[in-house]
């Protein structure tokens, strides 16, 4: 019967839990007299109903009260006062106190302070993590790591030298914070070398002043062309003026380009500390379109014509070294710019793929030192770069060698992808706050339709609303149409009558938005 | 006259500070010298300190119960056959069991395989039994000893027990049969009526090719605070919880189930021998038995154990000084687990990881084939040997009897 049963594996347990291990058999076979069964059925009803007046076990607990016998202490306070009963869950209360019984119990065997048995689940009471302590956890891993790496690392690391040419636009900001923070995370010393077509301007100085780092601004004086293809030849012309610079300050470390729109990793950094003079690694290329629906259906196309022989196509394209299976270097894999012919973009704001180069220059790096006029060990297959004639077009670091063969293939030979090549710029007639900081701040807010916080009801609107100009500025007069009126919600109807500057309310970013929006518009 | 002895001073000292500094190994990481309570003995060469004579069996206790079921090769009780393999062909095997110091009785208990893959421990002790009568009615050397010097491999959960509920286990205690000879068990629980004294304990058999095939390289940063992947609750058997482990692991997942730093789960991923080479500690609690293939693994990874199992004993724990190694945590403790952690100097932490990394450490706890210097094996025939010489009580007088064959449950004396 069900009810002897669970009568029988209460006893059991609390056999088990409470006496010496040993003696395992109940002693209570047979007794399954009628009038105990009615006892116990009564006993079974009126704690279920206990348990549901209280909300849990309470059964288990009665057992635990009536049936301890002498071979345990009971505990004076059933409920310990340090643990607060709301925050615990069901199980819990009836398992804090079993241990309590099983503790007590000495084993058969020898004084062993480990017992068998059901034990109580401990949990504490506020089970969150600390953070005082997460703070320590934090600093033993960064403790192992640099042990880590001082083991397993470099044991003495060179300078890097990132050569970035830049010019003012809409993007600059967005590429040149992307490259200066991945340039802060360098664990090396790092001298960064920006150069910036249309001469030095606050606008870029102020930006990488923000990073930290050592910085050397150039300009030149011509501007940055229309066209991707002019464009390209005038980063290289500024590159080559930023190894001039490194050739005439004898900088020692290694050289890298860190274009301004591409995505660098850690490990990038890490592994150019292997190049001895001339190395090479593999660049992923992010070709896009910058019109999502031809896109997809050029991804349709080549799903279509992917007859195995295209069968790379639908991966990521890779420009790099390509090695032998003895991981020599034997060529260069380079883009395929088949499948776009006709359809790249020419101008920097075509709505089309932008295609790089043949190769791009941020896969090469190079020792410093091979740009010296002066260098102990430089070897021969290097043109000297004083006498480089920039006439004669210098399209990759390649022409900077006389034997080519001479590059060292890093990231195990190019298997590994360190850096991504990614073009995307902006309108050319977009328009940006100069430094983007709005100033003169935003006069008019107009405020969003609905806020997800609940405050102040909205005034009705008074007749001095239907327009207001601006004290100053006679181009951005913005008139706010009738029917917004309606809907529009005072945050502070006190200051409305001020026509004062009032702060800029930066955290309401709907109402920077919309009347940023509104100025684009009208621009 | 002084200056020669100034000259000779100096001389001592320099030998002196060279050989206490740490032994560091090019180009990888440095590692400490490990040294236990028995000395720096992880290193010693078992050949020509002991004999071992294997007795021959008939088939039916080890060959042929293998050709039954070939999973007992791979599952973490396949000591007791490699242990045979490696003694047939060692140099430490005699044919002259008269200049035995050891006697080594193969026999695989640990065999007879659900379809699970989960040993069944009931027919067990009849075939020990079985076994013994046999060496004791064909050949002197057990009756001399009744035992005494003789060895035997059993890995299953509780030793000798032989069964793999604890509470069975103890009632049944040690096969009497067995209460002179030396165990090698995996299971070590001190105080505990399954672990004799003199047993050796060992590591649990873990696949020493699958583990070497899964490594990562060094230089990969350590990221994870602490790891661990397995059961809390064993939903089958002790659905309520508070049975399983003692409640330590279903403790471990309340309190720490929402903390960041803790990357514990019940999934199984691929990536699993990958995850524990960078993380710092992995949790090797308890489960229905103290040992666990957890510890060999994370001494293989490098990464520190934090054993929370009271009272347990650890592998070649006189060769090896656990308590250097690894963090001990007693199971009342567990709630407090990430304070104890993060309490941890990073030097001792630092520590902790370069003895990890001495490849004598990580060669102790495997079961290589073939049998490498310095490997497990090797660790029990160097256990054996430091209990050589035997005493003399061990040699009985004749006529002398210590052993009742007749004890135990009714059931162990039928025949096998």
């Amino acid at each position: 019967m069900k009810l002897s049963a669970l009568h029988q594996s209460y006893l059991n347990r609390r056999s088990n839990s409470f006496r010496s291990p040993t003696s395992l058999d109940s002693s209570v076979d047979g007794s399954g007299k009628s009038l105990v069964a009615v006892f116990w059925l009564f006993v079974h009803c009126l704690c279920c109903l206990v348990s549901l007046v209280l909300g849990f076990r309470f059964s288990r607990l009665v057992f635990f009260f009536l049936f301890s016998t002498s071979s345990t202490n009971l505990y004076s306070a059933p409920f310990r006062p340090d643990l607060p009963v709301k925050h615990l869950d069901v199980h819990t209360i009836g398992r804090h106190l079993d241990p309590g019984a099983n503790v007590t119990v000495a084993a058969a065997t020898r004084s062993s302070r480990v017992v068998v048995g059901r034990h109580g689940i401990r949990i504490r009471p506020w089970p969150h993590p600390n953070p005082a302590e997460v703070m320590k956890a934090h600093q033993i891993i960064e403790r192992v790591q640099k042990e880590q790496k001082t083991i397993f690392g470099m044991k003495t690391s060179k300078m890097v030298i990132a050569v970035t040419p830049t010019y003012v636009r809409t993007f600059q900001a967005l590429h040149l914070s992307g490259v200066m923070h991945s340039l802060m995370l360098v664990p090396y010393d790092l001298v960064w070398i920006v150069v910036e077509a249309g001469g030095a301007t606050n606008e870029t100085a102020s930006i990488i002043a923000k990073s930290g780092l050592r910085t050397i601004h150039l300009g030149i004086d011509q501007r940055m062309p229309n066209t991707w293809e002019d464009r390209s030849k005038l980063e290289v012309f500024m590159r080559l003026q930023a190894l001039r610079v490194v050739r005439e300050e004898k900088l020692d470390g290694i050289v890298m380009f860190a274009d301004d729109s591409n995505m660098h990793s850690m490990e990038f950094f890490d592994e150019i500390q292997n190049v001895k003079w001339f190395g090479t690694v593999s660049v992923g290329i992010l070709a896009h379109s910058g019109n999502a629906e031809e896109m997809v259906i050029s991804m349709d196309k080549r799903k279509e014509k992917e007859t195995g022989e295209e069968g790379e196509s639908s991966s990521l394209p890779v420009q790099g070294p390509a090695c032998n299976s003895t991981d020599q270097l034997i060529g260069w894999h380079i883009f395929n710019t088949l499948p776009y012919a006709g359809k790249s973009a020419v101008y920097i704001d075509d709505v089309a793929a932008v295609l790089p180069q043949k190769l791009e220059w941020s896969g090469f790096v190079l020792n410093s030192r091979l740009l010296w006029e002066e260098a102990e060990n430089k070897p021969e297959w290097i043109k000297d770069f004083g006498s480089l004639n920039e006439n004669e077009g210098v399209e990759s670091p390649l022409s900077l060698l006389k034997d080519p063969t001479m590059v060292e293939p890093l990231g195990s030979c190019g298997r590994q992808v360190l850096l991504w090549w990614l073009r995307v710029e902006a309108r050319a007639d977009s328009k940006f706050p100069p430094g983007w900081i709005i100033d003169p701040p935003l006069e008019i807010t107009v405020a969003a339709k609905r806020t997800p916080w609940p405050d102040v009801p909205p005034e009705p609107p008074t007749k001095k609303k239907d327009q207001m100009p601006l004290s100053q500025g006679g181009n951005t007069v913005v008139v706010i149409p009738k029917q917004q009126q309606h809907s529009t919600k005072i945050r502070k109807p006190k200051r409305r009558s001020k026509r004062n500057k009032h702060e800029p309310k930066l955290t309401d970013t709907t109402q920077v938005s919309s009347s940023m929006s509104k100025r684009q518009e009208r621009n | 006259m002084k200056l020669s002895s100034l000259v000779l001073i100096f001389i001592v000292c320099n030998l002196t500070f060279s050989t206490i500094s740490a032994f560091r190994l090019s180009p990888s990481q440095p590692t400490e010298r490990i040294s236990g309570s028995a000395g720096d003995v992880l290193e010693d060469d078992p050949v020509g300190r002991l004999k071992v004579f294997v007795y021959e069996l008939p088939s039916k206790y080890n060959k042929k119960i293998l050709q039954k079921d070939p999973r007992c090769l791979n599952h973490m009780f396949a000591a007791e056959i490699y242990m045979q393999r490696f003694l047939l062909s060692s140099p430490v095997r005699t044919l002259n069991p008269e200049e035995a110091d050891w006697f080594y009785v193969p026999v695989y208990t640990t065999c007879d395989l659900t379809p699970n893959g989960l040993p069944l421990p009931f027919k067990s002790p009849r075939m020990m039994r079985s076994a013994i009568q046999l060496i004791a009615s064909n050949w002197p050397y057990w009756n001399r000893t009744e035992g005494a010097d003789h060895f035997f491999v059993v890995p299953h959960d509780f030793g000798a027990c032989f069964h793999y509920q604890e509470e069975k286990a103890i009632g049944r205690g040690i096969l009497p049969l067995l209460q002179r000879a030396t165990l090698v068990q995996t299971f070590g629980q001190r105080n505990h009526v399954c672990l004799k004294e003199g047993s050796i304990t060992v590591p649990p058999y873990a696949p020493p090719q699958k583990m070497q095939s899964h490594l990562i390289p060094e230089k990969t940063p350590r990221s994870i605070f602490v790891y661990f992947r397995g059961l809390f609750y064993d939903v089958g058997n002790d659905p309520e919880g508070g049975y399983y482990a003692r409640g330590a692991r279903a403790a471990v997942w309340e309190n720490f189930k929402d903390n960041p730093l803790f990357d514990i789960s019940t999934e199984h991923p691929t990536t699993y021998y990958e995850d524990m080479q960078r993380a710092i500690f992995c949790l090797c609690p308890l489960g229905w038995a103290p040992w666990s293939p957890r510890l060999v693994e994370a001494v293989i990874f490098g990464c520190i154990p934090v054993i929370i199992a009271d009272d347990i004993v650890l592998p070649f724990a006189d060769a090896i000084p656990w308590e250097d190694i690894g963090v001990f945590v007693d199971e009342k403790d567990v709630p407090y687990l990430d304070t104890i952690l993060t309490s941890i100097p990073p030097e001792v932490i630092l520590r902790k990881q370069r003895l990890l990394a001495n490849p004598s450490m990580k060669q102790a706890m495997l079961f290589p084939q073939p049998a490498q210097p310095g490997d497990a094996f090797h660790q029990v025939l160097n256990g054996l040997a430091r209990k050589l010489p035997h005493e003399r009580s061990v040699y009985l007088r004749p006529g002398e009897k210590l052993l009742n064959w007749t004890a135990g449950p009714v059931a162990d004396l039928k025949p096998w």
